[in-house]
Order: C-alpha cells, then structure tokens, then sequence
C-alpha cells in the first residue's frame, strides 16, 4: 500500500499535468458527495423578487429567473451529472471489457459476430442513438445511464478485443492453461488484470464524454426535468437569456461542465502509469 | 608500433534513474590498432554494449560519459558534437544491431535502405546507388543479390537480414565495425556463416571489430584479443588461449568453467555449487518398461497449410531425459506444445502411461486427470509469468487448482518447499516478475511447473534466454531435481552441448522430420546424418586443452 502511495507521488510530482486533473477530479469528487449540504441556498428554492441578479457578495454566480442562486444549483448538479456518467461508464466498462475479453480470447464465430453488431452499432450517429433511445424508453435518469452506456459499449468491446488479442498468446497465457486454469480464469483472473491499466485511460476518457453527453441530452430536454439542478438544463434555460445580456446563467454551469470534462480527459494517461505494476519499481 | 585507431581510456557512464545515478561503466580502458578484432565479453548488466555505444555517441538522453577519455584517429571524440560526430558514423565507424529486423525499416526495400546509407555521407544518383548497393548485397553473399534488392524486410530470413545490415555497415568503408551480438537470436548454422563472413570482410578491408557478444567461445573463435566486463569494468584482457587456458580473475575462471564445451558436465559448469546434499544417482530407465510418453505419427499442419511437424514417432520412459534438438522452424516447440496438450495435433496419436490423450482436445485438457502429469517450462520465463501475479500467486495457482491445495497455511507451506526445492529464497516470493532478476524467473518457472508434482516435465529452451552462469546454475538445479524426484524430462533446446549434458538421448529434428535419433553420446561423437554433422560443426568453441597446448609449444619454442 505504501508503495502504491509512493509510486502515485512518483507519478504526479512528474507529471504536473495529471496532478492538477488529480487535484480537479478530487474537489468535484468531493462536492458531488457534501455539495447539497454546503450550499448557501436551497437550489431549488424560487424567490421571484430576486430574479436574474448579476453575480454578487451574495450571490456568487447570480440568480437566475426564478430567483434560485446560480452557485447552489451549479455545486448541487455535480452529484447528479458525475452519478450519471460514472454509472454509465461503470456498466458499459464491465459489460464491455467481459464480452471484449471473450471474444478476443476465442476468436472464431462469436468473435466475428459481436465485430459485426460492434460495426452496426458505430454506424450510428451515436448520440442521436442515445436520444431514440431515451425518448423511446422515456423520460428517466435511468434510462439516460442505460443510453449512455449503450452507446459507450462498441469502444470498450473492441478495446478490451484487441488487448486481449494481442496477449492471448503470450507464454505466461499458455502458462496458466498448463496450470490447469478454464478458459474463464484466463480471462477472469489473468488477462482482464492485464488490460486493466490501458483500459483505465479510455474510462477516463469516457467519463468526460458521458457527462457532456447527459447534459447534452438534459439540454435537449431529454432526461433529468426542471426544477431539478443539472447543468445541462441550466445551460438550456439560460440560454433564452444570453441574448438580454444575462452571461451569468449560462458561463458558470457551463464552465463548471467543462471543467469536469476536461480533468476527466487529462486524468487518463496518468491514471495508466499508476496502475501498471511494471511503472513500479 | 602505430597509433591506436581507437582507445578509451578511464571511461565513466553515469545513467540518471528514479533511483538516483547509476554508475554503469566505471573506469574501462581499452584501445584497439588498425584490422584488429578485439571482443568483449560479459554477462548482461556488465556495460559491454554500454561502452560500444558510448564510442558511438548513442548512448540514450539518460546516459552521461562522466569521466575518461575516447580517442578514433587520434582526435578526442569524447562528448563531440553532432556536426563533428555526423561524418564520422557510418563512413569511418559503423555499428551492426543485435536485432536486424528491428533495425530495418520495414517499409523500405533493402535497396533503398543501403543506398540511403551511400547518399548519407556521398553525392550520388539514385542509379549510381542502386548499383553500389547491389555490389554490397553480393561483398555479402546474399543469395540472388539482384532480387533481393527490392526486397523488404520481411521478405527475408533473420540470417539474411543481418547480412543486409552488415552491407549497410561496410558501405562507406569504415575502419572500425562494431558489432553488438550480432547473432543473437539467429541459428547456429546461421550464426556460423555470419560470422565467417564478418571476420572474412574485416579481414580483406583491413577494418577493425570490437565483437560485443556474451558468448565466450564465439569471441574466442573469431576474436585476436577478448576483453572480459564484469559490472562495469574490465577484469581480464587477453589472447583467447591465455583467458582460456589460464584465467587469472575468479570472474573469468568462473564464465570459462559455465561455458558449455564438447567435454563439459553438468557438475564441471558450476565452480561454486550451492551448498546441497549430495545428489542422488540418475535413475535409470528399466529396459523393457512400459514407455511413459509415446507418440506415433505426430503430424501438425497449420492453417496456411505448412507442416511443422511431419510423421513424428518418439517415447520416453519414467525418469528418461530426451533431448530434441533443431533450428527455428524445425518444429521442435510446436511439438513439445502438443505434447504439453497445449495445441492439437492434425494427426497421429499420444499414449500418456498407456492411455491415450492425443484424444483429448487441448482446450478441454485442463479438466483431465493427466493435466497434472505433463508441466512445461517455457523459454521465456519474463513472458512466462503473470506480470500480476506476485512470484508466490504463480507457484501457488497450478498447487490450487491441480494439487487441490485450498487451506492457506498448507499452500504456504507448499509454496515455499517449492521454492527451496528451486533454490528460490523465501523473500522474493512476494516480489512481481519485474523485480525479480532473469535466473529468478526462470527459477520461478521451474517452481511452478514441478508445483503439482508431474511425472513428464517439457523444457522449451529453458535456459536459452539467461546468461551462462546463471544457465550453468539452473542446469545444474533441472539435473538434481531430475535425480531428486525420477521426473521424466523432455528437454528441447537449440545448444547441442546443454543437450548432451542433461539427455540420455537425442532427437534431432529437421524441417518437422527426424532425422536422427540415439543415445547423446555416440549422436554427438560421431553422428551418421549431414544436418548433425552441420549442426554439431557449428558450436563455436575454443578447445582450452589445445589452447593450452599450442601456448606451451610457442613458449618452449622462444
């Protein structure tokens, strides 16, 4: 464990880039989970008198039409758009990796088969999938996390496929059959652990993605409703009042969103040198 | 006496690490006059290529020359600048790569790439280029040089590549080559003739060759002087006979002594044994008994339709050790796999202790009975291991899942007798395969495979990957525990003398047929087969009692 901690340290102290996203992923980590205690105001608390107030002492980020403190409802989004994307990625990672893994080790029929639904799946704008798919399946967070992950899914199978590929062969697989190991512990125990690492960039990656897309489709007015704080939604409203002048309702929850993208984004590479055990010295 | 063409005098390399700098030469001096072939021989970590790469300033960013002095032509080369350094590499210093695939860009036709050499460092037309690349392709002797002119890379064979490479190398007439193992990884044979070659090149040209190889014998064969490197530093330089027959460092005594020759044992390679009982006997084989492995007609053919192994007919008794020897391609690891039940034979079948298990489909095997009895140990043994399993996880999964092992102190406890047995020391059980050193891996392997105790051990080039003292200790391990348990081995290999010494019998395989079979030491003597023969005349060696010989007559002589 020690030795974990310190070959992490290792990896940021040279990586400034990695620590910074680090440090970002962590705070938004933490407002997701203490956010909707420490916010000044109830984010969905109306106060009509106090409508679009630019920022101020107090209020931060301003107000928006219905008088609701912009800061409390962007701080109070994070739970929900980090649940949503992390969800999301969860399901199409372990869904994906398994069904990659196995078709990479086994080659054969299944293998061209999955390749083939993969390819037919891609050929699909992918987020105008997820909306059919949201619409079709109505209007509920869940079924936001099951589109996401679904169209998530085609990047994970070829991914975990083509690691798993290149490695089925190698002597420590053969290893492991003469061991007396199934098929199932090859994969399970030997050759998941191994991709694990290169994987960790794409969920990383992929995190980011999902956030955008739930508030993509949120700002579509798709998934989460009003009044419910998400900063997709918030963009969408605002965004009849930019035109007026109002900046406020649309740069805070908007910035906050790209924020999260972005330290998601740099958090990959990063994330790979601390979990390859051979990084370790 | 000339002036040296080359000499280095005190250097020091420092290498900066995570951990600090490392020093990785510490102190070398060696110069080398104008057609001489010195070579320097070490182990892997002694600096050899590190002070080869040095005189050709690659060394990589994280490596500094912090002290001495290198001299080419009597002008002071060290630390020079890229201007200065850039018409001396190629056209008056060349190097020759251990891997020449991985040297040839592999979307060049070899033409292209040798004329890209001559028009590096010369004026010339594409013509001109592509005709003095061609007299190159046949100062080689490649076979059909026109053709193999716009050939690419992948197109040839790993011997043929290499002498590519040496053509890229003597393109601009250099006057000194420094070759760095330039025939590792390739066969004896083919070993021979690039080596030949070499030496017969330099020797017409006049160029002088720095031979970095670790290899004793064949630095010996092709070398006037060897230089021996121990952990950066030279301990011995001396004529091949001196170092040979009369090694004064402990260091050198004890490489000579690994090296395998035609009249070494298993017991004479390692001069300082591991303090171990005395081992027992080799149990031999009763005559008449029931064979423990018999294959009949063995025939694999692969998807493209190439035979690797074609009518094979082997068995092994209990406790025998059967040697099977052969070049890359002879098929002697796609058969040591079916063997393994690792992959399927196309035909013929496989007895194991009277059943039959050819039978059996290799993916189902792990479910049979007779999993337990054949263990392999790979050539490999980085690649081998589970970089995450911990060296305790490897040795323990085949006890859990084939010995039944389930309870946690009894696994410990087995683990560790495993490890003793292997002369593997308790506190690197816990360490990854990239903490572990070469011969602690290939000791892990080992470990793992006798795990579940079988009755029929496959060895796939086990020691080919390891440097030759390490290779002496672990052949001498394999044969103890051979006396130890009655284990029966099937040792394939590629070294005709670590063949010799560990089987009672050999087999000798060619392009998947066996072309000749019998007890080790006649087969080796005196075989009856042109390709042994061949084979056999291709070991580089250095006889040290002849060496010794032939120096006392000269000094009786003066």
């Amino acid at each position: 464990m020690i030795a974990v901690l310190r070959h992490t340290g290792w990896v940021l102290r040279g990586n400034p880039v990695t620590m910074v996203a680090s440090f970002g992923a962590l705070v938004l980590i933490t407002l997701a989970i203490v956010g909707p205690w420490i916010v000044p105001y109830d984010p969905t608390a109306s106060n009509v008198p106090n409508a679009l107030m630019p920022p101020s002492a107090a209020h931060w980020f301003g107000t928006d039409q219905l008088g609701r403190d912009v800061f409390s409802r962007v701080i109070a989004a994070t739970r929900l758009d980090l649940a949503i994307a992390a969800s999301a990625v969860s399901l199409s990672f372990a869904l994906g990796a398994m069904i990659g893994a196995f078709c990479g080790y086994t080659g054969g029929r299944l293998d061209r088969w999955v390749g083939r639904f993969v390819d037919v799946l891609m050929a699909f704008p992918l987020f105008v999938l997820a909306m059919a798919m949201v619409a079709a399946l109505g209007n509920r967070v869940e079924n936001i996390i099951y589109a996401t992950a679904i169209i998530n899914l085609p990047f994970y199978i070829r991914f975990a496929r083509a690691e798993v590929n290149v490695r089925r062969n190698s002597g420590w697989v053969e290893a492991a059959r003469a061991s007396g190991n199934s098929h199932v512990r090859v994969v399970m125990l030997f050759l998941l652990p191994n991709v694990l690492p290169a994987m960790a960039v794409q969920i990383s990656l992929n995190l980011g993605w999902a956030i955008l897309n739930a508030a993509g489709l949120s700002f579509l007015g798709l998934g989460v409703k009003p009044p419910t704080p998400e900063w997709g939604i918030m963009v969408a409203e605002g965004a009849r009042f930019i035109t007026t002048g109002k900046w406020w309702l649309v740069v805070f929850p908007g910035a906050a969103l790209m924020t999260a993208v972005l330290c998601f984004n740099l958090l990959g590479d990063g994330l790979r040198d601390i979990l390859d055990p051979r990084m370790r010295t | 006496m000339t002036a040296p063409l080359l000499t280095i005098e005190d250097l020091k390399v420092t290498f900066s690490t995570r951990n600090g700098p490392v020093e990785a030469i510490k102190g070398v001096s060696l110069s080398l006059s104008a057609g001489e072939r010195l070579g320097i021989v070490g182990e892997s970590g002694s600096g050899k290529s590190v002070t080869a790469f040095s005189v050709m300033q690659l060394l990589d960013r994280a490596g500094k020359i912090t002290g001495g002095r290198i001299t080419f032509r009597g002008q002071d080369i060290t630390n020079a600048s890229r201007g200065m350094l850039q018409p001396l590499r190629g056209a008056a210093m060349s190097m020759i790569f251990q891997n020449p695939r991985a040297a040839l860009n592999p979307i060049r036709t070899v033409g292209l790439q040798i004329a890209d050499v001559l028009r590096a460092h010369e004026s010339l037309s594409a013509k001109e280029a592509r005709a003095r690349a061609l007299k190159l392709l046949e100062a080689v002797m490649i076979r059909d040089p026109e053709a193999r002119l716009d050939a690419y890379p992948h197109e040839l064979s790993g011997g043929m590549c290499q002498r590519v490479m040496i053509a890229m190398a003597i393109a601009c007439e250099p006057t000194l080559l420094i070759a760095d193992e330039p025939t590792t990884g390739l066969d004896v044979t083919t070993q021979k003739t690039v080596m030949d070659l070499l030496a017969e090149i330099t020797a017409r040209r006049g160029m002088a060759m720095i031979l970095i190889t670790h290899d004793l014998g064949l630095a010996a064969q092709y070398c006037q002087r060897v230089a021996v490197m121990e952990k950066g530093l030279v301990v011995e330089e001396a004529v091949p006979a001196t170092l040979f027959g009369a090694p004064t460092h402990p260091y050198t005594r004890r490489l000579v002594a690994a090296s395998p020759t035609r009249h070494s044992t298993v017991e004479s390679l390692v001069v300082d044994r591991e303090a171990a009982p005395p081992a027992p006997a080799r149990i031999a084989p009763r005559p008449g008994s029931e064979p423990l492995l018999a294959v009949r007609n063995c025939v694999k053919v692969f998807d493209n339709g190439f035979r690797g192994v074609d009518d094979v007919s082997f068995s092994l008794a209990p406790g025998e050790s059967l040697g099977l020897v052969g070049e890359s391609g002879s098929g002697k690891s796609t058969l040591s796999r079916i063997v393994c039940r690792l992959i399927d034979a196309s035909e013929g079948t496989i007895t194991f202790d009277g059943e039959d298990i050819g039978g059996i489909p290799s993916r189902d095997f792990y479910r049979s009975r007779f999993r337990r009895d054949i263990q392999i140990v790979f050539q490999d043994h980085g690649d081998s291991l589970n970089p995450r399993f911990s060296a305790f996880d490897a040795i323990a999964d085949p006890l859990r899942l084939l010995g039944g092992v389930q309870d946690g102190r009894e696994l410990r406890r087995q683990v560790e007798d495993c490890a003793r047995r292997v002369g593997l020391p308790e506190e690197f059980l816990d360490r990854f395969p990239h903490q572990l050193s070469g011969g602690q891996k290939a000791r892990v392997g080992i470990a793992r495979a006798i795990a579940a105790k079988p009755r029929l051990l496959v060895l796939d080039e086990p020691t080919a990957a390891l440097d030759v003292s390490v290779q002496a200790v672990i052949l001498h391990l394999l044969d103890r525990l051979r006396r130890e348990t009655g284990l029966a081995y099937l040792f394939v290999s590629h070294d005709l003398n670590v063949v010799r010494m560990m089987c009672e019998r050999t087999i000798v395989l060619q392009k998947g047929r066996i072309v000749e079979e019998g007890p080790s030491g006649p087969l080796f003597t005196a075989p009856s087969s042109d390709y042994a023969r061949e084979l056999i005349a291709a070991i580089p060696h250095f006889d040290p009692e002849a060496a010794l010989a032939r120096q006392k007559a000269l000094a009786t002589a003066v």
